[in-house]
């Protein structure tokens, strides 16, 4: 894409070198080399329970990894002396359960992390919180409380919620995958508007013509594995591997 | 230390990024070890020297922790805990429970059936928490034996143990219903979807979320029982707590007191520690990301 061209050495946002995840014996994510640069969309691909939650998980640093280095804005973020928190700070996530605190209103789940962590004030915060509520169309829930709201709506206030933060950095988990099919081409949108705004992202995604259409890089994993990564056009059309194909033949019918 | 790993198809070995990392690791946990023991030390240290530096300290060992009083005390007052106390709260814990989660179902049914039956219950709930539990005690125990019934034991003891399960079951039906209604109604709906009946939505779905959330509380009552056991004791059965007053009024020494309280403790340590554990495992099995 154009946007990468234009930024040919720019320094990476986020590397991930060999990074190594084991639960038990059970080794989840194995030499993992990641490369993102700022406005980057990388989006992960695979069948379920390859490692693409662990993967970003580990990315937040809300999993100890086993081995392996990842660097966010050019510091080491795999330190265990490292403030995780400092580092979250910038880093915004949205998962694949919409986790949304279910005693807040909507309004406060979106300004409890700017008001209480980045000290914005009461009334801007809430302005902002709104701004955004309205751009993704729950204008008027701002004041319901989660659990009386459906799927797609819990999960496009969880979306607001991470982006009230303004991170720098966005690992989203399957986030349409709760979405009504009407709202998928909606955030879609403000997606890729939110990427035209630099915001770099990373999300794993069973949506390939999502992929397709807003990814920079896709990379494909299996059995904890990047087994290959590329441009949508060449990993969804033309793929090396004969796993990658027999993966896109089961998720793309069609083709 | 270094775990030489091998996971069949890649021999991995950890890189020296890793080690040079586990040493970091193992280093912070050293210092916050370091720092909780020195915490730990210093605190119980100040503690202990401001306690037997005060004045009437002297005084307060010779009556309260005299080693000899204690060791001639010890026989009956275990003796009494036993034949007594402990009985009275392992009785007295099973009849709450049961009759604790009958009173909580009937209070939250809704079926038209049970309406009297849920009067009866929120009457029992709100009259016998008010009661304070000593009153209760005397009341069954020098009130029943007075009414001179006939075929209706005057036992203390029994007494003592109906006015327990009484005072606690009301107390405990209000904790285990607390449980029951903050399991979320979507499970109610997806056992209903099942085709489960309500009463087996309540068997198998509802109750066991609702009860494992309140164990913390329910051990908080139980252990709140079993110091209550000592109440019978003040209505004249020979428990521990009489032992050690028989003991105390007869010596002029108090430690006997400071025993009893010694078996409390140690009766109540292990079963918190066990109900810790039991938790902690159930959690970890249930729930990614619990640690
Ligand atoms: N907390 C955990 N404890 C143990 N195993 C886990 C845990 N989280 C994930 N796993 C395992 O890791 C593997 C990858 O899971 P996940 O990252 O959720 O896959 P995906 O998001 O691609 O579906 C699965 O086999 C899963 O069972
Ligand atoms: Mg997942």
């Amino acid at each position: 894409m154009s946007r990468d061209a234009a930024l040919p050495d720019a320094s990476a946002l986020l590397e991930v070198r060999d990074l190594r995840k084991s639960y038990g014996d059970n080794v989840v994510l194995r030499d993992i080399d990641l490369t993102v640069q700022p406005h980057d969309v990388i989006c992960l691909i695979g069948s379920s329970g390859s490692g693409k939650s662990t993967l970003l998980r580990c990315l937040n640093l809300l999993e100890e990894i086993d081995d392996g280095v990842i660097s966010f804005a050019g510091r080491e973020i795999s330190d265990p002396r490292i403030d995780r928190r400092e580092v979250r700070r910038h880093i915004g996530m949205v998962f694949q359960s919409y986790n949304l605190f279910p005693h807040l209103t909507v309004l406060d789940n979106c300004t409890l992390a700017p008001r209480r962590v980045h000290g914005v004030p009461k009334a801007e915060a809430e302005e902002r919180a709104r701004d955004l509520l309205a751009r993704f169309g729950l204008a008027d829930q701002a004041e319901k409380h989660p659990d009386r709201m459906s799927g797609g709506q819990q999960q496009r206030a969880a979306l607001v919620r991470a982006l009230c933060t303004r991170p720098t950095l966005l690992l989203l988990d399957e986030i349409t995958a709760a979405l009504d099919p009407e709202l998928v081409g909606e955030v879609l949108t403000i997606v890729r508007e939110l990427a035209e705004q630099g915001t770099t992202m990373i999300l794993a995604t069973h949506e390939m013509a999502f992929a397709r259409d807003i990814a920079t890089t896709v990379c494909f994993l299996d059995e904890g594995r990047i087994l290959e990564h590329g441009p949508p056009a060449e990993i969804l059309s033309s793929p090396r591997e004969e796993r990658t194909r027999r993966f896109l033949a089961r998720v793309l019918p069609q083709t | 230390m270094i775990p030489e790993q091998t996971d069949g198809e890649d021999a991995w070995r950890p890189s020296s990024r890793e080690l040079e990392r586990r040493d970091v690791r193992r280093s912070l946990r050293r210092r916050s070890l370091a720092v909780a023991t020195v915490a730990t030390v210093v605190f119980f240290v100040a503690v202990w020297v401001v306690t037997v530096s005060s004045p009437g300290w002297p005084t307060v060992e010779a009556t309260f922790f005299s080693g000899h009083d204690a060791r001639a005390a010890m026989p009956s007052i275990w003796h009494a805990f036993w034949r007594y106390n402990v009985l009275l709260f392992l009785l007295g814990e099973a009849l709450i429970l049961v009759l604790a989660m009958v009173v909580a179902l009937v209070r939250q049914s809704r079926t038209p059936l049970l309406l009297p039956l849920r009067i009866v219950a929120i009457v029992y709930t709100d009259l016998f928490r008010g009661i304070p539990t000593i009153l209760l005690v005397f009341m069954l125990a020098f009130g029943m034996p007075a009414l001179n019934l006939q075929g209706i034991t005057n036992s203390l003891f029994f007494w003592g143990l109906v006015a327990l399960v009484l005072s606690y079951g009301a107390y405990v039906a209000e904790v285990i219903r607390s449980g029951i209604e903050s399991v979320h109604p979507s499970q109610i709906a997806s056992a209903d979807a099942l085709g489960l009946t309500r009463f087996q939505a309540m068997r198998y779905v509802v109750v066991p979320q609702g009860v494992r959330r309140v164990i913390p509380p329910l051990l908080n009552d139980f252990v709140s029982l079993q110091k209550d056991t000592a109440l019978v004791g003040a209505a004249g059965l020979f428990d521990a707590m009489f032992a050690a007053r028989d003991y105390a009024n007869f010596y002029f020494n108090f430690t006997p007191y400071t025993v009893v309280a010694g078996y409390f403790i140690v009766l109540t340590i292990p079963l918190a520690r066990l109900t810790d554990h039991l938790q902690h495992r159930a959690m970890e099995r249930e729930r990614q990301g619990a640690r």
